[in-house]
């Protein structure tokens, strides 16, 4: 038996299986957020716009993004921006999921979440505080949301802050259009923005 | 600017590795408890490491210091005929070990412990005889010496290897 061949049977002796990984992980993710390391914690919920993935920090929801953003891209981002202790760690976006499911099954029509606003700034972050005003199932054009922000004359902006707002469907973003009715950008593409103004027409 | 990637992949790309590292020094009761340690104590410090750190000598050394920390803890809690009974009820619980595994394993824990390391460090960590010197201490060329004679007491203890290999190469 030559070094190899026993490397390899060491390999199969001390195994590392899925099964255990997963419990070692799952008691990692409970460890970490009881000595307050977990500094974002997310997991991934189905939706009819598609796989969302959700970001929280100790502070509250931090991020929502589509599969088209890229999740890994996103979790990058999430560990430049604010800490790279991350874990996949379902337990603390419970309370979200559980809202989302709510709001996509026509049962929720506003967000009680806790928000972490830190990745936006200055005027974005007024714009996206605001738009919680406009109600489910309505539409507001990016000029009453510029106005509703205090800045009537920053259309432009206002509409800058609603394309990347950090937090779509929780912070209904998808509620503004363009005044003459076309559709405007969205994170999720216009698909989703289409879906997410039916289902709230049709409830 | 990209940094660091998230723990979580971290977790992903080396918890097997370090997992079969914690089982061959410890045995299979201990292993969980050093793994979960491991990785806390590197989830803390995770921010401050390098950039071009070794990710994984650098998780294969606290996994030795954790590990340390539970052998000597063992130590003080051990009953001197404790040893035997112990190890097999260890082994029954996790699970369906083949008797080839299992006697393997048995030889690897029957080892000294710088063997034990040297062997666990290099060959199932994959670290180079430097790596693992500047883990245990001492020259990469004793780490060889230590790595050589264990493979060759496990070539001695580990009766079924031959069998199933045929012919030595």
């Amino acid at each position: 038996m030559n070094a190899d061949d026993l490397a390899r049977d060491l390999v199969r002796a001390f195994p590392g299986t899925p099964g255990d990984l997963r419990r070692l992980h799952d008691r990692l993710a409970a460890a970490a957020e009881r000595d307050g390391i977990l500094d974002v914690a997310y997991r991934t919920v189905d939706s009819p716009v598609g796989p969302l993935l959700l970001a929280a920090t100790e502070a509250g929801l931090v991020r929502v993004a589509y599969a088209s953003e890229g999740h890994d891209t996103v979790l990058q981002a999430l560990a430049d921006r604010i800490s790279p202790r991350i874990l996949d760690a379902p337990a603390r976006l419970d309370a979200t999921a559980r809202e989302l499911d709510e709001y996509f099954t026509g049962r929720r029509r506003s967000f009680d979440l806790p928000l972490d606003w830190r990745l936006s700034d200055g005027f974005r972050r007024v714009v996206l505080s605001r738009l919680p005003e406009i109600g489910y199932g309505h539409t507001a054009s990016y000029a009453a949301v510029a106005n509703l922000a205090g800045h009537p004359k920053a259309v432009r902006a206002a509409a800058t802050a609603c394309a990347t707002n950090p937090l779509p469907v929780v912070v209904p973003c998808h509620r503004v259009i363009y005044s003459d009715g076309r559709i405007g950008r969205y994170l999720g593409g216009p698909d989703a923005k289409r879906t997410l103004l039916a289902l709230e027409t049709a409830a | 600017m990209t940094g660091k990637q998230p723990f979580e992949a971290v977790v992903t790309r080396h918890g097997a590795t370090v997992l079969r590292v914690c089982r061959a020094i410890l045995g299979p009761a201990d292993a969980d408890d050093a793994w979960s340690e491991t990785f806390l104590s590197a989830m803390k410090a995770y921010p401050g490491l390098p950039a071009d750190a070794n990710v994984e000598a650098w998780l294969v050394t606290i996994a030795h210091r954790k590990a340390i920390d539970v052998t000597r803890a063992a130590a003080r809690r051990a009953i001197p005929v404790a040893e035997t009974p112990d190890t097999e009820a260890a082994d029954a619980a996790d699970g369906p070990a083949s008797g080839l595994d299992s006697d393997l394993a048995d030889a690897v824990a029957g080892l000294p412990a710088k063997q034990k390391q040297a062997v666990a460090y290099h060959y199932l960590a994959g670290l180079p005889y430097a790596d693992v010197a500047d883990i245990v201490g001492g020259s990469a060329d004793a780490v060889r010496r230590a790595a050589a004679d264990g493979i060759a007491t496990l070539r001695r203890t580990y009766p079924f290897a031959a069998a199933t290999k045929g012919e030595p190469r």
